[in-house]
């Protein structure tokens, strides 16, 4: 067994301040075998992979390739020592040819052979079954063939081991089937791949074992035929069962009785899938799934965040449009986006003035909010919602993230929304913060705001919504209230009905 | 060459389909001028004097093309030009060799090129203000050198300047009284002629040049490609400082003198000429092919503008911003329409 391990890593250990990122992980690849690197946000995959490729230095364990013991020093160190990895988003030249991509910055002469280069690079793109011409422009091939491209520049620059950085998540079914031949023909020749990815199906469908992390640490290898979906699942999600508190019965029916505060049919953006989508008075509802299933970009479509391609919506039983976010906004609708600090916060300026952001946005320019009556807006919310704070003219950047979340929180509560979506508002906050949300969220529904909540933690949305929308690859797999409300059922569907 | 374009199998790339459209409307205008105004646009030497007249513009565009290829801007090579015209007039009449003043073109050059390219690589201050401030320093340098024009009186750079012109017999035209007056080109445009071709070897073949390709379409891409993007930046800059220390020479060769004013909004000219070749602003596109027919059509469309009776300055200024908005709109719809094209 462990003569034919092409790369073995024992006990890694990374550590960024105030966090164990990787505590003791080990990792094995096996000469010809796609091997799927799984586990969800935070697990520490990324961590691994950049410490495999360089990117990051290690604190503690041993990485063996061959059977040596390496070091690894930077990308470029990665890549002599026969280590290549291709990202996610493309990282080649789109203005430059093909075979110009796979040569480029590799040891050459000063002066370049065009013709014997597109005669080698063709060569090796029609032994791997790449459809593309060495002279074609890069950037006129699709996504996937751009792809290929950087797997053939890999394999050409005599490539042992091959990471792939969640390489589907661009490109279509044909696509990924082209993408997947390729691979199972590099592993024919004996390279080691390492799979990195968020959809389940595609793991099943291509790779030979599965490594399972989670909160840094491993939960397992294992061989992929071996293990079933849900327990998949089970592994990468973790249980932590706790006493779940859910909204009673009754309750349940009462909201079920309540009027729909929104519908959408058949809602799509340049990101979404088409989905179907209400929610009624007083309810809250959730998307779950993994991460990477569309849960975000579900609810992105629904404020109008991205471009919204097609769909009915209608708002209180009235037909609307909502293509932007300030239709949105002028609906009742508030969002509170996944990554506070892209979409969210505006770290220079004051809480106050980021309380006071989204009211003024409503309001439009030519209404401004006058001070006295902007700093007691801030007064009230920030005694509300307990937020932290030195005063209300500190920037928002210098809070902790927990306060900074409640910033975004009260700026939406003070436009008084009939329907607030938080995406992902937990994330990497202190648990006595999280419970504080939780809490605020079930008040806010009792009082009549509609709500759509999304976590990674399951356990969290179970705790907080009274119905769950559970979605797998970009769409929606089922949908989930009453009895079925636990966590086996919500592992299930997301596994896919089988188990 | 068209032979060869007709012949590929590819599409062409953005570079040489903007590179196209500019040789294209630069011939359909030479044309025009021809048809309509007549006279100076028939003979030969009318292309000879645009050539002349700009040698040191198309050295100095060569230069900012790189640049430009490379994602970046260098606006002091007007500036470096004058003061190295400036900086060989004076030498050259305190009795300096003609070797030595090329050397101290070349040198000045150099240096600019040396020092912002650091700035801009290593310490990675935006290529737009450290040129600013280099354009700023040798306007700057060139007016405290001297206030007052410089003629060269250096009896060989003289001799150099007076016999400067290549005649050529059979591009001549014949006047009314049966004389042949043959067609005239400076030593300097042998220069410039020679480093459009070598630049656009070196960033058609030469490892270097490619790299500036990569860098300008994706630094990220370029440096995870293993490029040393930094040592890129700074060779760029290297380059372009070098061609404005020739441009300069080649100058002070055309007027055989040093004004406080010369070359003034020559990067401007320059910028403009790179552009309407095909060069874009945001990088990776871009050839010193089109740059020299930009420069030509530049010059093309303010003679028309003389010839056409306008003959005041401001015409010409107008005449030239008008045709880079055209360009610029024309190259933005070409490469609209064919992104749109590959979605679909």
């Amino acid at each position: 067994m462990q003569e034919e391990c092409l790369l073995t890593m024992r006990g890694i250990e990374k550590r960024f301040p105030g966090v164990l990122a990787l505590n003791g992980v080990d990792f094995s690849l096996r000469k010809g075998e796609i091997h799927a690197l799984m586990g969800e946000n935070g697990a520490g995959k990324s961590t691994l992979i950049k410490v495999l490729t360089g990117v990051y230095q290690m604190d503690g364990g041993e990485i063996r390739l061959d059977g040596e013991s390496i070091v690894i020093r930077s990308p470029e160190d990665a890549q002599n020592k026969g280590i290549s990895t291709v990202y996610q988003e493309i990282t080649l030249c789109p203005n430059l040819t093909v075979s110009e991509n796979m040569f480029i910055g590799r040891k050459s002469g000063f002066v370049i052979r065009h013709k014997d280069r597109e005669k080698r690079a063709d060569e090796i793109l029609e032994r791997l079954g790449i459809p593309a011409r060495s002279t074609q422009l890069l950037g006129n091939c699709s996504l996937a063939v751009q792809q290929m491209v950087a797997i053939a520049r890999a394999v050409d620059m005599q490539c042992k081991v091959l990471i792939l950085d969640e390489p589907t998540s661009s490109l279509d079914d044909n696509e990924v089937q082209m993408l997947f031949k390729l691979m199972r023909d590099l592993r024919a020749q004996g390279v080691g791949i390492i799979f990195v990815t968020h959809f389940l199906e595609q793991v099943y469908e291509v790779s030979d074992r599965i490594t399972v992390l989670r909160n840094g640490e491993l939960v397992g290898e294992y061989l992929t035929e071996e293990l079933p979906q849900v327990q998949l699942v089970s592994k990468m999600i973790g249980k932590e069962l706790e006493e779940l508190s859910n909204l009673g019965d009754g309750d349940e029916e009462k909201i079920m009785e309540r009027e729909v505060f929104y519908e959408a049919k058949g809602l799509s953006s340049s990101e979404a899938m088409p989905f179907d989508f209400s929610i009624r008075k007083g309810e809250v509802n959730g998307f779950t799934g993994l991460l990477g299933s569309g849960r975000s970009e579900s609810v992105r479509a629904i404020f109008g965040a991205d471009k919204v391609n097609g769909g009915t919506v209608t708002v209180k039983g009235e037909p609307v449009k909502i293509t932007r976010p300030v239709d949105a906004m002028r609906h009742g609708i508030g969002y509170l986006a996944e990554d506070r600090k892209r979409d969210g916060i505006i770290a220079d300026l004051s809480v106050r003035e980021n309380i006071i952001l989204a009211l003024q946005v409503m309001n439009g320019l030519f209404k401004p909010i006058s001070r006295s009556e902007s700093e007691a807006f801030a007064d009230e919310y920030i005694k509300a919602l307990n937020i932290k704070t030195a005063s209300r003219e500190t920037p928002v950047g210098s809070l902790s993230g927990g306060n900074q979340q409640k910033v975004i929180l009260a700026r939406w509560l003070l436009t008084h929304p009939d329907y607030l979506i938080l995406d992902e508002p937990t994330r990497g906050i202190d648990v006595g913060t999280k419970l504080e949300i939780q809490k605020l969220v079930r008040k806010l529904s009792e009082e009549g705001m509609s709500v759509t909540f999304i976590s990674s933690e399951v356990e969290e949305m179970l705790r907080t919504c009274s119905r769950l929308i559970v979605m797998r690859d970009r769409h929606i797999v089922g949908e989930l209230t009453g009895k079925d409300l636990n966590q086996t059922q919500v592992m299930k569907t997301i596994a896919g009905g089988e188990a | 060459m068209m032979k060869k374009l007709f012949k590929r199998k590819e599409p062409l790339t953005d570079t040489q389909l903007l590179m196209t459209i500019t040789i294209g409307i630069f011939c359909i205008m030479y044309l025009l001028a021809m048809i309509l105004l007549g006279g100076g646009f028939l003979r030969p030497q009318q292309i000879f004097d645009m050539l002349n007249d700009n040698a040191s513009l198309i050295i100095v565009s060569c230069g900012l093309t790189i640049v430009m290829i490379g994602g970046g801007i260098d606006i002091s090579v007007g500036a470096v030009t004058s003061l190295v015209v400036m900086s060989c007039a004076i030498y050259l009449n305190k009795g300096g060799n003609i070797f030595l003043s090329i050397l101290l073109a070349v040198g000045i050059g150099l240096a600019f090129g040396l020092v912002q390219g650091f700035l801009i690589s290593y310490l990675e201050i935006q290529p737009f203000i450290v040129t600013l401030a280099g354009m700023f320093f040798a306007r700057g340098m060139t007016t405290i050198l001297s206030v007052d024009p410089q003629k060269v009186t250096h009896k060989g750079f003289l001799q150099l300047h007076n016999n400067k012109e290549i005649k050529i017999r059979w591009l001549g035209h014949r006047v009314p009284n049966g004389n042949v007056i043959p067609a005239e080109m400076e030593i300097g445009v042998i220069i410039a002629l020679s480093i459009v071709i070598l630049v656009f070897l070196l960033l058609k073949y030469g490892r270097l040049g490619r790299n500036f390709y990569a860098m300008g379409g994706n630094q990220q891409s370029a440096l995870m490609l293993g490029i040393n993007v930094k040592k890129t930046r700074f060779l760029s800059y290297v380059i372009c400082g070098l061609l404005s220390g020739i441009s300069g020479y080649v100058f002070l060769m055309h007027t055989a003198a040093g004004n406080a004013t010369n070359a003034a909004g020559m990067e401007m000219n320059a910028i403009a000429s790179s552009i309407i070749g095909g060069t874009l602003l945001t990088g990776g596109v871009g050839n010193v092919i089109g740059t020299f027919f930009g420069t030509l059509s530049l010059t093309t469309i303010k003679k028309i503008v003389v010839s056409s009776g306008l003959n005041d300055p401001w015409w010409q200024s107008i005449t030239t911003g008008g045709m880079l908005c055209f360009f610029i709109l024309l190259q933005s719809v070409v490469l609209g329409r064919r992104s749109k094209k590959k979605e679909t």
